[in-house]
Order: C-alpha cells, then structure tokens, then sequence
C-alpha cells in the first residue's frame, strides 16, 4: 500500500508538478503578478511562424504516413494471418515506430545529406538533388521526410487492428448483391474505415507535433518548428530571463496535443462501434 | 476470389513492400557505408570510424550513464509499478480504469513540453539532492510508464491473480512472499518485456537528457557529430541495433501462447493506448 503512495507521489512530482510549473508560469510574470503577456508575446513573427510549420509539417507527415501506411496495412492484412510476413512487419513496424531522434536523424543525413550515399549515387548519374546549394535535408521539407520514417510504421500498428475487423462476409455480401470492387469501397469498407483512419490520422499529426530529437538533431539553427523554439529559449540568455515565455508555448504545445488526442479517442469509440 | 482480382493484389502487395521497403532499408544500409568509408571515395572500407568509438571518452562515460539509468529506471518501475497494479487488482478494482488513466496521462503530454516545468524541479534537486544524471531516472520513470503498464497489465490479465495470491495467504505468506515468490515467477514474460522496454526507451531518450544539460548517450551521439561524421553514425548504428535487437528478442521472448499474446498486443502502440482506453471508456 505504502508502495501504491510512493508511485503516486513520484507522479505527482514528476508529471504534476512540472505541468503545474507550466500553467502557473505562463499565466504570470517573473515577479508573480498575473499576466496574460506571455501568450500575447507569442504574437512574434517567428513564433507565429514556427507555429505554422509546425502544424504544417505534423499534418504532411500525418498525411503520408496515413495513406502509405494504411497502404502498407492493406497488404499485410490480405495475406497470410499467421504468417511470417505480418509477424515481421509487425516487429518491424513496433521497433521502426521507435526509432526517432538522433539515430533516425543520422540515417537521413547518411542518405541524403550532402555526401550521402543516394545523393552521390544520384550525382552519377546527373541528377543534382540540390540544385542551388541548399541541402533542403536540414530544412522543413527534410524534417518533413525524415518525419514518415517513424509516421508510417506507426499508422501501419494503430491501423491494422481496424483493417482486421473487416469481415469477408461484409465483401461477399456486396458481391451477391451484385456490387463492384468500387462500390464495396465507396459504400461498405470505406464508411466503416473511416472514423478509424481519421483518428490514425489525428493520432500521427499528434506525434510528429511533440516530436523534439530528430529536429533538433538535423536543424542547428533558428527556431523553425514550436519544439525548436522552446528548447532554445530554454538554452538562451534572454529566454532564461523571461521564463514564461518558455512556459506558454509549453501549454499552447499541451493544449493542442490534448485536444487531438482527445477527438482521436471519440473516433476510436465511434470504430469499435462496427470494428471491434 | 476471381483469378484477375487476385492478380492485381498480388501486384499491389509487391509494389507496395518492394517500394516502401526501399524506403525503409535504404537509410539503415547508409549508416553502414557512411560509418565503413575510407578517407576519398576511392579508398577502401575501414572500420576505423567504429574503433574511434572506445577512444572517445565522454562516449564511453555516455553509454556507461545511460545503461545505469536504463538498469535503475527498469527496477523503480518494477518495484513501484507491480505492487500497486496488484493491490489495485485485488482490492479496488473500480480503480482499475483512474489507474489506467493516470498511467496514460505521460502520453498525452509532449516530452518538450513537461521538460519546461521540470527545469527548475531539476535545479532544485541538482542543489538540495544530486546533480547525477542519475536523477533523471525520475523523469524516465514517468516516461517508461504508460509502455510498461499496458505490458504488465496483460501479463496480470493471463494469470488467475486472486486464486493465487488467496491460496499462498491461505497458506500462510506474507504480501512480500506473495510478490516475489507468486506473483513475478509467473509473470516473468510480462516482467522482461517490461524491462526491455524501459531499457529501450531510456537508451533512445534525447529530449529531457539534453534540455536538462545531462549527457547521456543520444547527446554524446550528438555532440561527437560536431567532431567526426563518421564516429558519431558509427555509434548511433551500434546504439540502433542493439536497440533493435532487444526489441526483437521482446516478440520471441516467454512461452507460445504469451509469445502470441504479447506480439497481437502491438505493445509498441502506446499512443493507440489512449484510443484503446476511450474505446473502452
């Protein structure tokens, strides 16, 4: 029993505390006096701007990774369902969905950077992927990219349970009454999929938004996405000296992740509905 | 199942692991020539990038770090988390789902979010505690939580607890014999795939590490890349696959049917967690 409060009480330090830190010292100044400066301080040209990148990049991410990995999803689920090839693309998808931060950064940069190996492959034979000078590896568009790597593994986990509750009588039925592959699609599979691949959806756009280490691996400068911004107001000299500047992009950060998290639970309840 | 349908999903199926594997298998195959390069693009493969690794010396203080956080992290869960989830179990089963929820809540919260509020409870500890790395394994805690309590609760769900844990009281043992001589024995699966869990996700952590100024493996990684390409995707190589290979070892480990059990548990999806829990909410 004693251990059950010891659990507790490291949650509450540890997640609650730090959270109430968050809201208290967004809603104030150094000094304590309530304040609503820091969320109007957001209003910084390129704070508004990391904003939009990073839900621009979250939600493209999101969108490749939902329909290649549905994809991907449909073709593990079509074969064999004890058979080897979906046990290896679901370990594989489990450990790939894992992989983030540095390493994955790393990969990318050996890939693509500038004396990657696809890059130079591709100098061979004539092809400039960087035309202009810029490795655009090291910008929104490379994160973007680097981002599916873990997106799609994800969507192919969280998906393939839906695609499972697919009953072959649901396609025979569509069939006997004389329906095609389209109109099995468009009337019967696609309505009941859907809800579940919007949540999917939601649920990777949540998790390239929170996403800190890839970014912060392959980008050294500037503040281009929201996490970037934090970590380096937290780094510098002048956002150490306005802390709740720091704090209210937090919260912005928690708010928003709480809300898609939260349709994306309302949409899972609405799946099981016919996909359980 | 008409000939040609089955035929256009057999072409579907081929392009589609053939393309996205390329996409998958390409940049891992790049970490291992990046790393074996030699000094122009006409020399040959050398493993000269991979000795460096020893020769560096806050990596190898790096990489000793994270393996003390990734073995403390792994032994606070147990010893915090088993207890209390069978506590809950056996006596307040209507707490079943506020526990649940709680253990879920670290999913929902970006790890560069909650790391502004723990940066002045990490200054606080680094004055009035320690300022080891060690007291990061805190934080882990919190990290490794939702992961290891969906696991942990399957492996609970498996065994008859209440037949158990009655019986062995009947017979006279202590709620610490319960424990260690009931309970984890038969639920040893469960427990390592916990384990290997933490270890993984602890070994892979960036964010809390480098904006709370500790250095543990993913910032050395890091850091060593300023110094030497080659040495620093060496390492992350060597960090990705032993990574890897605990993870694999998670759908091969414990008896048949758990072995199947665990794999169909997509135990890895512990943001689909939260859909689960409002599935059944």
């Amino acid at each position: 029993m004693s251990v059950a409060f010891a659990l507790i009480g490291s949650f509450g330090l540890f997640l609650l505390l730090p959270t109430l830190v968050i809201a208290w010292g967004s809603f104030t100044t150094k000094a304590g006096d309530l304040t609503l400066a820091n969320f109007t301080s957001i209003n910084q040209p390129y704070l508004v701007k990391a904003f939009v990148q990073s839900v621009s990049i979250s939600a493209v991410s999101a969108l490749v990774g939902a329909f290649a990995g549905a994809l991907l999803a449909y073709a593990v689920v079509t074969g064999n369902p004890r058979g080897i090839l979906r046990r290896v693309i679901t370990s594989a998808s489990g450990v790939l969905a894992q992989f983030g931060g540095v390493t994955l950064a790393f990969s990318f940069i050996a890939t693509l950077g500038f004396t990657g190996i696809v890059t130079i492959f591709l100098k061979q034979h004539g092809i400039d992927i960087f035309p202009g000078g810029t490795v655009w590896l090291y910008e929104v568009s490379g994160v973007t990219l680097v981002y599916c790597y873990f997106q799609i593994p994800l969507m192919v986990l969280v998906f393939l349970p839906a695609l499972d509750g697919v009953r072959p009588q649901w396609r025979e039925a569509t069939e006997s009454l004389g329906g095609s592959t389209w109109h099995y699609w468009r009337y019967v599979a696609g309505p009941l999929l859907a809800p579940s691949f919007l949540g999917c959806m939601l649920l990777l756009f949540a998790n390239a938004f929170s996403a800190y280490a890839t970014a912060a691996a392959l980008i050294s400068q500037g503040s281009p996405i929201v996490p970037l911004a934090i970590s380096n107001l937290l780094t510098s000299e002048v956002g150490r000296a306005k802390p709740g500047l720091a704090q209210a992009l937090a919260l912005a950060m928690i708010v928003i992740v709480l809300a898609v998290m939260v349709l994306y639970a309302a949409l899972q309840r609405r799946t099981s509905r016919w996909l359980r | 199942m008409s000939k040609a349908r089955r035929l256009k999903l057999r072409i579907f199926r081929t392009a589609v692991f053939l393309v996205i594997g390329a996409f998958f298998l390409v940049p891992l195959f790049a970490m291992f020539e990046f790393s074996t390069r030699g000094n122009s693009l006409t020399s040959p493969r050398t493993l000269d990038a991979w000795a460096q690794i020893v020769k560096v010396p806050e990596l190898a203080k790096a990489i000793t770090a994270s393996l003390e956080l990734a073995a403390i992290t792994s032994i606070a869960m147990l010893v915090l988390i088993l207890p209390t989830m069978v506590w809950v179990r056996l006596r307040l089963p209507t707490l079943n789902r506020v526990i649940e929820f709680i253990c879920l809540l670290p999913l929902v919260v970006p790890a560069i979010a909650l790391v502004v509020g723990m940066v002045p409870l990490y200054r606080w500890i680094s004055i009035n505690i320690s300022d080891s790395i060690l007291t990061l394994s805190f934080a882990y805690l919190i990290l490794v939580m939702p992961y290891t309590y969906r696991t942990l609760d399957a492996g609970l769900a498996a065994i008859d607890l209440k037949t158990l844990t009655e019986a062995a009281r009947s017979l006279g043992a202590g709620w610490g014999t319960v424990m260690v001589r009931v309970v984890v024995p038969n639920m040893s699966s469960a427990i390592l795939n916990a384990c290997i869990l933490s270890v993984a996700l602890v070994l892979g952590e960036f964010t809390f590490a480098s904006l709370l100024a500790f250095e543990n493996v993913q910032v050395a990684i890091l850091y060593v890349s300023f110094v030497s390409a080659g040495t620093s995707i060496a390492v992350a190589l060597a960090s990705l696959l032993f990574t890897f290979a605990l993870l694999l070892v998670l759908s091969f480990v414990g008896r048949p049917r758990e072995r199947v059990a665990a794999a169909e548990e997509a135990i890895f999806t512990a943001p689909a967690q939260v859909g689960e829990w409002g599935m059944r909410a």
